[in-house]
């Protein structure tokens, strides 16, 4: 049978769209507060790059297959290429600049001590899924390197000192957990 | 004067009656829009009869056309029989070799979510999406790949198999977001074998018969 109040459900539908345009989006990037006006679909990459201006975070692929653009959402190492501004909306996220003070998270350390990088595109991505793999594994074992970076291309080739700054960074951060 | 007056006359006519029949026109659209709504939610809410009808025959027609939907890419990529998960309508290994991991949502800095979004990502070949996009779990790992219709049939009735789930569980499953997923596999990816309507019906029959197994 009709019921009229079923019209009156379906409102939200019309209002959504109207919503949408001139929606404000309240972001927390590297601890900050910002209230971005922007589209909810606009990928979370364009809105940290152009409209925040933090540029270390880069661009490869657009469609999650390189690992150039992760960053940290809630401390997961997500794409943000493919990941739209809403998702991260009220959430944590963390870039490259944000995550340490002074440049010395073990995994940057260690990059800097072996000397990773060689173009150096691809490395905000690599040292930002590296942390999550130290966080959650501190002492990981050649296969765990693998299977954490194995979305993280790098077409210099610089696999093997990868690994090997992440072996380095796990031993920096069990010394700097022991002297804590 | 008298022109004016016909003039009026004539044009009042015409608009009242447009304004009548757009005033029903709107009724009639508005009443249509909330009869339609509330059918739909009577559909989605008819419960499934539980009783269970023995018939074999009827019970093994009907396996047969739900494993060709278990054994299509939309189904069969996130059963498979190793720890990485299959991609493509060809069933290759995923690319990056993501690890199923415990809870079947990834590892480290591999987690299915970090693609996967709530929704498909736009473009060919791009990540689908679910809110809950997931392999199964290490400790049910309820592997489709590889399975014979027999194997499978006698897999999908067992609660230490299938992942603790009764003859209800089971029914109710037809359901799920992610297997409702496969039906909207993103651009570029190919649709099971049949509609979910005629998988959904040739599931239910096959449990309310009886859940045979094929012979072989």
């Amino acid at each position: 049978m009709y019921n009229p109040t079923l019209f009156f459900e379906y409102y939200h539908l019309f209002k959504w769209e109207s919503k949408n345009i001139n929606l404000m989006i309240n972001l927390n990037v590297n601890q900050k507060a910002y209230q971005i006006d922007a589209d909810p679909n606009m990928p979370l990459l364009w809105v940290i790059r152009d409209i925040i201006g933090l540029t270390g975070t880069k661009y490869g692929c657009g469609v999650a297959q390189c690992g150039a653009c992760v960053v940290h959402l809630n401390g997961e190492a997500v794409r943000s290429c493919v990941t739209k501004v809403s998702r991260a909306e009220g959430q944590k996220v963390t870039t490259i600049e944000g995550l340490s003070n002074n440049n010395d998270h073990p995994a940057q350390v260690a990059w800097n001590e072996e000397n990773v990088p060689q173009c150096g595109y691809c490395h905000s991505g690599q040292i930002m899924s590296a942390a999550v793999l130290l966080r959650e594994n501190p002492n990981p074992t050649d296969a765990d390197i693998d299977s954490a970076m194995a979305g993280n291309i790098c077409r210099c080739g610089t696999y093997l000192r990868i690994r090997k700054a992440i072996h380095l960074a796990a031993e920096i951060q069990k010394k700097e957990g022991a002297s804590k | 004067m008298k022109k004016q007056l016909e003039n009026q006359k004539r044009y009042r006519v015409p608009l009242r009656a447009f304004t009548v029949i757009g005033v029903i026109l709107s009724m009639i659209i508005l009443m249509s829009f909330g009869l339609n709504y509330k059918t739909n939610k009577e559909v989605s809410k008819t419960p499934v009869t539980l009783a269970v009808k023995k018939d074999s025959i009827t019970s093994v027609k009907a396996f047969k056309q739900v494993y060709t939907v278990l054994m299509s890419a939309r189904c069969m990529n996130c059963h498979p029989s190793g720890n990485i998960p299959l991609q493509g309508d060809d069933s290759h290994l995923h690319t990056m070799s993501p690890q199923r991991g415990v809870d079947g949502k990834g590892v480290y800095a591999m987690k299915c979510a970090n693609c996967h979004q709530a929704t498909n990502t736009p473009g060919l070949h791009t990540p689908p999406g679910n809110t809950n996009w997931h392999l199964p779990p290490a400790d049910m790992r309820m592997v489709f790949q590889g399975r014979t219709p027999r194997q499978l049939a006698k897999q999908l009735i067992d609660p230490k198999q299938n992942g603790h789930k009764d003859f209800k569980k089971l029914i109710e499953h037809a359901d799920d977001g992610l297997v409702l997923s496969g039906w909207n596999p993103g651009e570029g990816r190919k649709l099971p074998p049949m509609s979910h309507a005629a998988f959904k019906k040739a599931w239910i029959t096959w449990l309310q018969t009886g859940a045979y197994a094929p012979k072989k």
